[in-house]
């Protein structure tokens, strides 16, 4: 028996011949709240990786979304981010999840994402380098982690931390897509450019939202000689 | 956060490594300090008021303080400010100083970007009010305490019931006194207006009082009651989200949750529901209600269904109890009436109502009166919801804790918009509508326990005007619970002479 990572509810496994010989993974989250997370499936926007079936079909242009074009179509931003792959669909709970992690400081609870991101994400990330994507030093001393990082490490314990996150801005969260968009001074920094030039990188995130974040971060890091940047995130 | 520690004086002195500017001094995590104890009172020191509002009688984080660290470490010095330990190793693991966890697997450790240790161990289970680590202290107020003021007005003038005035008086009597006092009184018996005079007498002796109930809704509801009741006493609520909490009170009202911020604050600690969940089932929230409470303070639990271990203590005269065992309108609790409707759980699975209950559902509708359906699971609700639908044409819908409509629903029912409500136990307690019946389906479940059975029938019959609602329980076998809950009714019945 063990206890659920999120609710704390005591549960057993389902009896299968593969638990029984300690085949599967152990399961971090009870049942209840693993069904509570949805899992991106079927056919998914090229670009960001955002699921066509949960959003209206006139923002949908052939292979990518709305969003995607207006990026790919202004000429500072084509191209940055060649994609974006993410796990979950950012439903409520998953929200209330990140935001147990984020804010109440619950960093244990990221673990329940390692044992499927590292089955999952391993396939994506041969031969790039993996990147999390940092936080300013006042707020990873407010937060006392960085939930990217921490994410990161679910998948290997081979990170690179040569992208700097300098100016400490207001929370994300708290603006819309325009602010982040025109807020035009770019928050990253890079602090050894030798080993990322030429090199393919994975940047990890906890969540996408409007994927301003990441094209900032990959601007950095292409024109520091960086040959690709693609990104991973638990949420879209 | 890191530290350094010094001599001064032959004394040990620790300060955050940030505000001191020595090289040679090596910051260590909080948790690695050699014990700290408290400085020596200089009480010529000018002491922020403000601070000790906030602090004393708790035990709080940095990052709740609204103060500079440098400011913060000037009381420490001065000995007006204690560093106490966040989380403690033990014999057989850790100790939460703040909500006493104990549990090992509610405690994990992460890579600590403020004290750079690799694994700086935390507590799970208090988390939601700010983390609380190794490398984390926890700060209280030892300097002098905050004087409370004296003269307090009661302008509540309504009128006790026999059984309240008792209850009032006996509670008065106790107040100074330290120990234990439980009430027990039936649900309906008015037990707000118990409590009023024993807190005014508190109130005037210069105590600290705090009434802790398991919901914020009853938080929420009892507020205005007492701002109301005390118009020239300081009040302060506290629940998840409250703004309240920075604010001198001498009156707490609180969710048992929020005790765990307090150490040693009240004099009087008043528990409501003591037997509700998640109270008498976490105990940490146990533990939480003996440190917040002052050593010699008096505890007062309030009651409708007190535990078996509770009973036991009153009977073998170990904890002192005074009973109300009659409504505030004087009329006896409506007794339940059991109605055998056969398998309920096979006729459901075959998308059937038993015909007893189908028969009552019709005559109810015709009747027009309101009716609560308890039902034993929440994955059942929405069938029964539906298979009701079907027999009749009045306003049926559901509710349970997960609900985002809740509260609406609930008003809806208050408003006579919906007819029959169907819930799951959640609205076992503190939910009081006049003009009521209350069914329950599946009465034998093995989740309704005597108390959750005497709680539900204790919706019924709560107005004057119409004080013999009935209680049905529809069950498939009579269950231990459902036969001590029709004794406890009954008891309770017998004890106010009926």
């Amino acid at each position: 028996m063990s206890y659920c990572l999120y609710c704390h509810q005591s549960y057993s496994e389902t009896w299968s011949w593969a638990a029984l010989f300690g085949l599967n993974a152990e399961p971090l989250l009870c049942q209840s709240c693993t069904s509570s997370l949805e899992l991106i499936m079927g056919d998914i926007c090229r670009i960001c990786g955002r699921p066509f079936s949960l959003f209206p079909e006139q923002y949908r242009h052939g292979d990518s979304c709305y969003d995607c074009i207006r990026w790919e179509e202004d000429e500072e931003w084509a191209g940055v981010l060649q994609q974006n792959r993410s796990l979950y669909v950012y439903n409520d709970f998953l929200k209330e999840v990140i935001a147990n992690i984020k804010y109440r400081g619950d960093a244990e609870l990221m673990k329940a994402f390692y044992p499927i991101i590292h089955k999952t994400c391993k396939p994506m990330i041969r031969d790039s380098i993996l990147i999390p994507v940092p936080l300013s030093d006042e707020r990873h001393y407010e937060r006392g982690f960085n939930q990217a990082e921490l994410l990161a490490r679910g998948i290997n314990r081979n990170l690179n931390f040569s992208l700097k996150r300098n100016i400490h801005e207001e929370k994300q969260s708290k603006k819309n897509r325009k602010d982040r968009v025109k807020n035009k001074s770019n928050p990253f920094d890079i602090i050894n450019s030798e080993e990322i030039i030429d090199k393919r990188i994975t940047l990890i995130d906890d969540i996408y939202t409007t994927g301003s974040t990441l094209r900032y971060a990959a601007k950095v890091l292409l024109d520091a000689g960086a040959k690709q940047v693609s990104s991973i995130t638990l949420g879209r | 956060m890191r530290f350094v520690s010094y001599s001064l004086n032959n004394r040990l002195i620790v300060a955050p490594e940030t505000l001191v500017e020595n090289p040679d001094l090596k910051p260590v995590p909080f948790g690695e300090l050699p014990e700290i104890k408290p400085q020596p009172l200089k009480s010529l020191f000018e002491y922020s008021e403000k601070l000790q509002q906030i602090l004393y009688g708790k035990m709080l984080l940095l990052d709740e303080l609204p103060f500079l660290l440098e400011n913060i470490q000037k009381h420490f010095e001065n000995g007006f400010v204690m560093y106490n330990p966040g989380v403690k190793k033990t014999k057989y693991g850790w100790q939460c100083n703040r909500c006493g966890n104990e549990n090992n697997h509610l405690f994990a450790s992460f890579s600590c970007f403020r004290c750079k240790s690799e694994s700086c161990v935390y507590c799970r289970n208090c988390i939601m009010m700010g983390r609380v680590s190794v490398c984390t202290p926890l700060l209280s107020w030892t300097g002098p305490e905050v004087e409370h003021k004296l003269n307090h007005k009661l302008t509540w003038q309504g009128e006790l019931s026999a059984g309240q005035q008792i209850a009032s008086d006996r509670f008065v009597e106790q107040v100074g006194k330290c120990g234990e006092l439980l009430v027990w009184a039936v649900c309906g018996a008015g037990k707000t207006e118990v409590l009023f005079h024993g807190i005014e007498k508190a109130l005037k002796m210069g105590f600290r009082v705090c009434i802790a109930t398991p919901r914020t809704d009853v938080v929420l509801e009892l507020v205005p009651r007492l701002k109301k009741a005390f118009p020239d006493t300081s009040i302060a609520s506290y629940y998840g989200g409250s703004e309240e909490r920075g604010a001198p009170a001498q009156l707490v009202i609180s969710t048992t949750h929020q005790l765990y911020r307090f150490k040693q604050a009240f004099n009087l600690l008043i528990v409501d529901e003591v037997d509700a969940f998640p109270y008498s089932y976490d105990k940490t929230l146990q533990h939480a209600a003996s440190t917040a409470a002052h050593p010699d303070a008096l505890h007062l639990y309030l009651s409708a269904t007190p535990s078996r271990k509770m009973k036991k203590e009153v009977i073998q005269n170990r904890l002192p109890c005074v009973k109300i065992p009659i409504r505030f309108h004087g009329f006896p609790l409506p007794g339940p009436k059991l109605i055998w409707s056969g398998e309920w759980k096979k006729r459901l699975e075959r998308g059937k109502l038993p015909p007893a209950f189908l028969r009552w559902i019709k005559s109810q509708a015709v009747c027009g009166r309101r009716a609560m359906i308890f039902v034993p699971s929440v994955s059942s609700i929405e069938k029964i919801t539906e298979l009701i639908r079907r027999h009749v044409e009045v306003i049926v819908d559901f509710v349970h804790a997960e609900d985002p409509l809740r509260k609406d629903k609930v008003e809806r029912f208050r408003q006579e918009e919906i007819q029959l409500l169907v819930t799951t136990t959640i609205l076992e307690r503190g939910v009081t509508v006049p003009f009521l019946d209350v069914v329950i389906f599946g009465a034998d479940h093995e989740v309704f326990s005597e108390s959750a059975l005497v709680q539900m029938a204790g919706r019924a019959g709560r107005s004057k005007d119409d004080h013999n609602g009935h209680v049905l329980f529809f069950h498939y076998g009579k269950s231990l619970s459902m036969l001590s809950a029709i004794k406890h009714i009954r008891e309770m019945n017998k004890e106010a002479g009926f």
